[in-house]
């Protein structure tokens, strides 16, 4: 049974009510071990080769944590300012679902490792929001389920289901903000803003890539509206995994205009959980939300406590990295680029190529054309990360070096690229195999020119009549007599002065 | 005074996915009921100032290094398996939840 909700126009709805939101983000660490077993966590594993009595919930197992996991969760909870417990249990979430083996899942509950923290997003206007953390805490992933004889491989309709448990054991962080208020208007973009910090502070510390396409981050998004001016939260809805930045955006919007009309109808809002469809950018219902009681948490007998001494939550406080966004801001200022640049760059993925570029000796404006130029259509047009190409910035380095020096201008600096891309070697080596060198020899570049004048008559007339703009044809034809090796600027000079003219 | 309902034990069924009839209902609530007040005497005794217990043990921080050990084979891990397909555990269709 559907019910269809008409959705209210997002700016209407804000006129009317003030949206309330919670984040929930799962980011599986880039342990080399699950949480409790020694079971490897490498990708694209065939089913079922990762898994071991302890993750398959084989009776009489015992778990033990690992302990790059804990150091990551103690990490992430102080990056976000967050309190470290002095002591702290696992617990037993207790369910029944074939994606986790034990019957159960182990997290924490009301114990987590990292509380009361915040986090400050900075919007594309600049504006600086704080997000406030309720908690960061362990658990672990589940199994992965495919369905079987449903039209669309979906769960409606399945005949039966299979799953492979080498995902189960993985290690989660879950990080949940407190409610985040007073955002109104650009309560989408504040959830955007923050789930996008959040996976630049992930990857600054190193814990794990935090890849969105991959699942290494999901994203929950819970949602309700109040009349404006009032205190009290509405009932909310829980958007489970949305998983990209810009789909976090959309399910907020979404929810925004379907909650309004419920309201405006009337209606009430049923505490449930939806599920979010690329497609359209829309959600539907999923199932009504087990209150926590249900899931009948209880401590964790197999594991002790953790208690991370305070010497080693200082020592791990020491080795936090500058974070983005202090880091983005002083980068901003020390290549002079505006914040809208600054978010292209961001959103290229090219921060650090750009640094390690510059750091190799390139000057910056260089280091960022060639990774937003050339570089980020080769990696738009094969579908890749741009730091998953096959270039280092100390090749871009060494290209621009190049043409710093005059040894390519930028057309041959392109061809190095290509052939650095094609697999054919170092820039150096590229340019060597390929040919491609200025022809800066005047007597070569003489001749050509002196060629190409010969050649088009017609045009060397009109530039000795004057027609200065005419010489682009002849400089055009020298640089294809010269396979584009020839410096353009110089090739103009040398026309114009045998034609007697003023540049 | 502990006590555990009808309703209580059929939520706690359904929590459960066990499939329980009315007079089961009945005489597990019953049954519950004793063992409930069974445990509950252990607060007579333990009062405020013994502290709940999770662990007997005085231990905290038994970690493992993040090093990777030999999982089982799939042929293992599959071996307790009442049905399997594509070297994947095979279940039932599962309804009503995503």
């Amino acid at each position: 049974m559907t019910v269809i909700t008409e959705l209210v126009p997002f700016d209407e709805a804000l006129a009317t009510y003030d949206p309330v939101m919670g984040l929930e983000v799962h980011v599986e660490l880039g342990t080399r071990t699950k949480m409790f077993c020694g079971c490897s966590t490498e990708l694209g594993a065939d089913p079922n080769t990762q898994t071991c009595p302890v993750c398959l919930g084989l009776p009489g197992a015992l778990p033990v944590v690992n302990a790059i996991g804990v150091e990551s969760a103690i990490k992430i909870g102080l990056a976000l300012h967050c309190e470290i417990a002095e002591w702290c249990r696992f617990a037993r979430k207790n369910y029944f679902y074939p994606d986790m083996p034990k019957n159960f899942q182990t997290s924490q509950y009301d114990e987590p490792i990292a509380f009361n923290g915040y986090l400050d997003v900075q919007l594309e206007d600049g504006e600086v929001f704080r997000v406030e953390i309720e908690r960061a805490h362990m658990e672990e992933d589940t199994g992965k389920s495919t369905h079987v004889g449903g039209a669309t491989g979906r769960i409606h309709g399945a005949s039966h289901s299979l799953l492979d448990y080498n995902r189960a054991g993985i290690p989660l962080i879950e990080i949940v903000t407190k409610p985040i208020t007073g955002a109104g208007a650009r309560a989408p973009e504040v959830a955007k803003a923050y789930v996008a910090e959040l996976r630049e502070l992930i990857r600054a510390l190193g814990v794990s890539e935090a890849r969105m396409e991959m699942g290494q981050m999901r994203c929950d998004v819970n949602l309700s509206l109040r009349p404006n001016g009032t205190e009290k939260f509405g009932t909310r809805s829980e958007t489970k995994n949305v998983n990209s930045l810009r789909s976090v955006e959309r399910a907020v919007r979404y929810e925004i205009g379907r909650h309004a009309g419920v309201l405006d109808a009337g209606g009430t809002i049923i505490q449930e959980t939806r599920h979010f469809h690329e497609d359209d950018g829309s959600t539907t219902s999923g199932r009504v939300k087990e209150e926590a009681e249900d899931y009948r948490y209880f401590p964790e007998p197999d594991l002790v406590p953790v208690a991370p001494s305070r010497e080693w939550v200082e020592e791990l406080r020491a080795t936090l990295p500058e974070l983005p966004r202090v880091r983005r801001n002083r980068l901003r200022e020390e290549w002079g680029v505006t914040e809208l640049d600054m978010q292209s760059i961001l959103n290229a993925g090219a921060v650090d190529l750009i640094v390690a570029t510059t750091e190799a000796g390139a000057d910056s404006a260089s280091a960022r054309k060639w990774w937003l130029g050339e570089l980020a259509r080769s990696a738009n047009e094969s579908g890749r990360p741009l730091d998953a190409l096959p270039i280092t910035p100390a090749q871009v380095a060494r290209v621009s070096e190049l043409v710093a020096s005059g040894d390519l201008n930028d057309k041959l600096a392109r061809q190095v690229i290509e052939g650095v891309l094609a697999g054919e070697g170092d820039p150096d080596t590229v340019v060597e195999k390929r040919g491609l060198k200025v022809v800066s020899d005047e007597g070569a570049l003489g001749t050509a020119v002196d060629e190409a004048i010969a050649a088009n008559g017609a045009i060397a007339d009109k530039i000795r009549g004057g027609k200065v703009a005419a010489a682009g044809a002849l400089v055009g034809a020298v640089m294809k007599a010269t396979r584009g090796q020839a410096d353009a600027a110089r090739v103009r000079e040398l026309i114009l002065e045998r034609l007697g003219v003023e540049g | 005074m502990p006590g555990i309902t009808r309703e209580e034990v059929a939520h706690l069924a359904r929590l459960a996915r066990l499939e329980l009839k009315g007079e089961e209902l009945d005489h597990f609530a019953g049954q519950l009921d004793d063992i409930i007040g069974a445990v509950a005497r252990v607060s007579e005794v333990a009062d405020q100032d013994v502290p709940p217990t999770s662990h007997p043990l005085p231990l905290t921080n038994v970690m493992r290094a993040d090093e990777v050990r030999p999982s089982l084979t799939p042929a293992q891990a599959l071996s307790g398996a009442p049905a399997q397909e594509q070297q994947r555990f095979k279940v039932p269709q599962i309804l009503g939840e995503d």
